[in-house]
This record gives C-alpha cells, structure tokens and sequence, in this order.
C-alpha cells in the first residue's frame, strides 16, 4: 500500500474513533458541558489534559524549532512543563475547592465585581482564539502535505469533526476524545523517535540516545553537531546564542503564562476533589513530560539529519522529501553559485524571510523565487522550521506506516487543542457573558442552548482564520502567554493566597499588566518589527519574554493600590478561608 | 486558646510550597540557565551538565515536586482531618 493509502486509512481510522466517543459521551447538563459532570478519573484527566495542552505547535512545531535554535530551544522545553509545577501547587487545588465552572467564575466571585469578571474574560478569549488560529494552521499543513488535499477543504473537515464533538459532548465529549487523542498522538510522536534512535546510535530510548556514541564511530552525537553546526558557520548546538537574562525572562513568561492559561486551568474543575486535582496535575505532567522529554532528541537527529542528506547533493539527486516540500512552498532552494548542487550554512537564502515562488523553474528544475538573493552568505537553503516533525521519518527513510502515523498524530494535537480551547470560548460567553452578566435570569436549559450556539460560532470563526491565516499567528503568540503571565496568574494567586487583596489592587494591577505587556509587544511586532532586536529591547528583554516583568508590575500595582481601599467584605473572606481548607 | 488546626494546616501548607519552589526554582532557572555556562563544564556520557538539565533534568525534576507535593498534602490533610474530629469530640 502506498504512504497515501495508509494515511487516509490512519486519519479515516482515528476520526471514526473520535466521533464514536462523541456519541456515547452526550452532554445531559450544563455541569456535563463546562465541567464533564466533575466525574473525570484523574488518570484520565491528566490525558485530556496533556492532550488539550499538546497543540500543533507542540506536537509539529516544537523539536523543529529546537532543531535550528539548539540550546536556547530549551526555553520552550523549561516554560512548558514547569509552569505546571505552579499550577499543581498554587492554583489547581484551591480552583476546584472554589467549586466553579470557569476561571472568570473565581475572579469575579473572588474580587466581588463584574468588572473583575469583564476583564478576565476579555484576556480569556482572546488569548484563547489567538491559540485557535494557531491549530488551524497545524491542520491545514497536515492535510495539504500527506493528504493532497487543499488547505481550504482540510480545514473544513477538521472544523465539522471539532463541531461535532465540541457541540455535542461539550467538555465531557472533549475530554474522552482527547484521552483517544492522547494515545494516538504520543504514539504517533515516540515510535519515530525511536525508530530513529536505534539508527543513529543504536540506543532505543531517545531520551538516551541523543546523549549516546553515533553507531559507526566513538563520537558522541552532540559532538558531532557541534562540530558541524560550527562549521557551516552557526553556533555550537549545545551553547545559547540570547543572552542570560532574556532566556531567564522567556521561560519565565512561559512558565507563568502556561500556570495563568484558562483552558489548562478549567481542566481541573472537571474531577471529583481537591485529592484529585492535585494528582491529575501530576498525571497531566507525566504525560506531557514523556513527549516534551523525546522533542529535544528528535530536534537533535534531525538537524544532523537533515545536514547529512542534502549537504552537498547535486539538485538533480535530492532526496524525494526535499521536492516534495518544496512542492508545497515550505522549502526553497536559491542555487547562488549556479552549480547544481545543495549547499546549506548559516545566513538566509534569500532577502525576505519568506519565499515568493514564481511560475518558473531554475536549470537544474527547482522553483524559482522573486526574492532578491541575499549574496552575504553562501547558504542556498530556505526551510520552514514547522515541517522538521512532519518531514524527519521521511528524512530518516522509515517506513510508510510511520509517515501515516505521524500525520494521524499531528491531527489529533491540533484537533485536541482546538476543542479545549473553543469550550473554554464558548463557556466563557454563556456562563460569564449571559448566565452571570447580562441575562441572570436564563434557564439551565437556555444556558447550555447559548453554550452549544457559542461553541458552534467559535468554531466558525476558527475555521476562517485557518482559511484566510492572518498574517499575524506567529507574533501573537507572545501576546497569549505574556497576556496570561501579566494579566490572569497574579489575579488568581493574589486571590488566594492574600486576605487583604481587594477587587481596586486586584483591577488596577491586571490593568497595568495588561496595558505594560501589550504596548511592549504591539511595538516591536507591528509599530516597529525592524528595531525588534536585542540593541533596542529595554534592558535585552524580548517581547516574548516581556509578560514576566508584566507580571511583577501586576504584582506591585495592585499590592501598593490595595493599601488605600478596605479589606474585601466578609463573605469573601469566608470564601478564601473555605477554599484554603483541604 | 490554643493553635486553630485550620490555622496550623495552613502553615505547613505554605512550609511545603515554599521548600519544592525552592527547588524548582534551582533546577530550572539556576541549573538550566543561570549556572548552566559553568555545569557545561561537567560531562556525564554525551551531555554537557547544563545542556542536560535545560532540556531534560529540569523536566523530570517538575514531574517528581508534583507527586511529592501530592504526598505530603495527602499527609497533611489526613492530619488535619483527625485533629478536626478530636476536637469536636471534646467539645
């Protein structure tokens, strides 16, 4: 059977999967569609949850990334995981004491205010959809590279999967479909990993492998790609190119963002206690921390991959991958020397960042480009960092079952994300906007009404941006977590651990946040990208790393302001006594 | 009066999350890129020291502080459980 055939049996197999779960697992109630009915077991909602937290960019994007970056890779690695550690023991437990439904719920119970409420759920969708558009992209990929079928139509049959289930089940659909997702995405992610682990090194753990003697000479792996990388003009893999304090900034603006996101925290609303929570966080992280753990040697085979199998090839022989990505725009190879064959180092191809192909072929039969060469440099390679995952069991030449497998797993993260996150949109307007908000006097049976119409219009909206991608997905990705860090997190800890924070320091610091963070971002991604380097960044801090001094600035407003107004009235009190209780 | 089990279970509570932040904190920010230029002096196999925990130590070091956070809470609150019942006991 061909790759082709295989992956449409894959993808056939586990969408088929996906709905039969949907089916059996129908929402009844309004507890059923935002909260599972708090019966989650907390093995599986550490699944649900690892799966819900695993998106594209993980699943697709992540060990690419790091592949290029080498060491300051690690910033993904560190600020995705540990800002679980915080969640589990800062925020988790007390959340699912509070008992509620969503994130707004405690913010606006806790500082005794509508306001409060309003904020919070403005950061909450947008951070939300800025995320949802990201999937949508991962899926369109998927489906235009394996399945040959046009972004457009790709992204309408994932939307009508995510609507089903989404709309149907609502967080109790979402989460025993993300528990099948889990399975198939981690399998999907590890078993190339290990296939390439044995042949690189021999080793069948990844985790060890990439640490390990290549498997025809005594040279350590990493040795060798420090050796390379150098040599073709980039730095050592294992040194860090940014500066300490912006990588320190990085993964704390991850970390804390990841802790303050509302769809990995409305997760833990959906068990049965407070025992629960807490381990499910612990069982979530497993579960993240086995593909997260395998992502920095699957980085690592495939830049020493990807340099073996092209480096220095006439176009003419170029392995099959390589046209076939170019075929899709995603690898363009700018011949500067005119001699027919592949040379890559450190430099741009070309001057743009992105290729503009032309409806011509060079001598040797590559797709032209109009980009002005960029003659600085003698490397001839443009390649997008996202395809790595997706191209390396190619790269690596493993069997056609493998290559289906991975396109079936790129799926299930992006479709899993997807959903979580358009529950935690669509909860956010029926339950905060309408329930609690503007129209108190609806229905339980009106409220779950509004909350499937919600669900099915954000999946609407989801799918026009991953039909017409705005241009922007990539830099507001800061926006999401700086948002989360500066805006949401401190609120939520404040509210918790401090008696005397009333709803004036609480306002007044996520206001400060919120207003510091984005115009820091909003500057140097669109009023002025082309200062957006480390000379002009306010003591070397990036806008990817700026939301953890956000935070501090939360921190600090609100503590100061909360001096002048009085202590929140007595039943607040009462509520933050009750949820410190075990 | 004497010390409110409420108050007291609280107490620890923070004693706890104070000391696996700590540890937290260390292995990622101080392992992983504070002092990771001078671990890289140390090898273990094929991994420079601070190379290994930014990309895979500090991971496993995370998973770890959660399950023993899970089993000192678990502890605490058995604990406090009974302090509670001895004390509406007496009253």
């Amino acid at each position: 059977m061909s790759t082709q055939e295989l992956t449409y049996i894959f993808v056939g197999l586990s969408f088929a999967l996906y709905i039969a779960i949907a089916i059996w697992s129908r929402a009844k109630s309004t507890s059923d569609f935002y909260v599972a009915g708090k019966g989650v077991h907390p093995i599986a909602n550490g699944m649900a949850t690892a799966a819900d937290w695993m998106s594209a960019a993980s699943f697709i994007s992540m060990a690419g990334l790091i592949a290029f970056m080498g060491k300051d890779g690690s910033v993904y690695l560190m600020g995705w995981t540990g800002g679980y550690v915080l969640l589990a023991l800062l925020l988790a437990p007390y959340l699912r004491k509070f008992g509620q439904f969503t994130v707004p719920d405690f913010i606006g119970t806790r500082y005794y205010s509508k306001a409060a409420r309003l904020v919070a759920v403005v950061c909450l969708i947008f951070v939300s959809f800025t995320y949802v558009a990201g999937q949508m992209r991962g899926v369109g990929i998927v489906f235009s590279r394996f399945l040959e079928v046009d972004i457009n139509s790709g992204v309408i049959i994932g939307m009508g999967i995510v609507f089903f289930y989404a709309v149907l089940g609502g967080m109790k659909g979402i989460t025993y479909t993300q528990v099948a997702q889990y399975c198939v995405l981690i399998f999907a992610y590890l078993v190339p990993a290990i296939f390439i682990s044995i042949l690189m090194t021999g080793n069948p753990i990844p985790q060890l492998g990439f640490g390990d003697t290549l498997v025809d000479s005594s040279t350590y792996l990493l040795d060798k790609l420090d050796k390379v990388t150098t040599e073709l003009g980039f730095l050592a893999y294992t040194e860090n190119s940014k500066s300490t304090i912006d990588v320190f900034c990085i993964t704390a603006a991850l970390m804390f963002g990841t802790a303050g996101l509302p769809h990995v925290i409305v997760r833990f609303f959906t068990v049965p206690s407070v025992r629960d929570a807490r381990k499910s966080a612990g069982y979530a992280l497993v579960f993240i921390a086995l593909l997260y753990t395998t992502a920095p040697a699957v980085g690592a085979f495939a830049r020493m991959n990807f340099i073996d199998s092209i480096q220095d090839q006439q176009y003419s022989n170029a392995p099959a991958w390589f046209k076939n990505w170019e075929s899709i725009g995603l690898i363009a190879w700018n011949d500067k020397n005119a001699d027919g064959v592949i040379h890559y180092s450190a430099g741009n191809a070309f001057e743009d960042k992105r290729p503009q192909f032309i409806d011509k072929a060079g001598d040797s039969g590559q797709r032209l480009t109009s980009n002005p060469a960029d003659n600085s440099n003698k490397n001839e390679i443009y390649i997008d960092k996202d395809i790595m995952v997706l191209a390396n069991p190619e790269i690596a030449k493993l069997p056609g079952w493998v290559i289906a497998l991975v396109a079936a797993g790129g799926l299930a993260a992006a479709l899993s994300t997807a959903a979580g996150l358009l529950l935690v949109i669509s909860s956010s307007i029926s339950h905060d906007l309408l329930k609690k908000t503007f129209k108190p006097n609806i229905s339980e049976k009106q409220e779950l009404f509004y909350a499937r119409c919600a669900a099915a219009v954000a999946i609407i909206i989801a799918g026009l941006f991953g039909i017409y991608p705005p241009g922007f997905v990539a830099q507001v990705v800061a926006f999401a977590f700086g948002l989360a860090a500066a805006t949401i997190f401190p609120a939520l800890l404040l509210g918790i651990f401090s008696k005397s924070m009333n709803k004036e320091g609480a306002i007044a610091g996520m206001i400060s946040g919120l207003i510091f963070t984005s115009s820091y971002i909003i500057y140097f991604k669109f009023i002025n990208p082309v200062s957006d380097n480390a000379t002009y960044w306010v003591g070397g801090i990036s806008p990817e790393g700026i939301g953890f001094i956000g935070m501090l600035i939360n921190f600090i407003v609100a503590i100061f302001i909360s001096r002048f107004y009085p202590n929140p009235p007595q039943e607040v009190s009462k509520m933050i006594e009750m949820i410190r209780r075990p | 009066m004497k010390n409110n089990p409420s108050q007291s279970y609280w107490k620890s509570n923070i004693r706890i999350l104070v000391a696996l932040l700590a540890i937290w904190f260390v292995a990622s920010f101080g392992f992983g890129i504070l002092w990771s230029d001078a671990l890289d002096e140390i090898r273990i196999g094929g991994f420079k020291l601070g190379f290994w925990f930014a990309q895979q130590g500090s991971i496993y070091i995370f998973v770890l502080l959660i399950f023993v956070y899970v089993f000192l809470m678990n502890r605490l609150d058995k604990k406090y459980h009974k302090e509670m019942s001895a004390d509406s006991e007496e009253q």
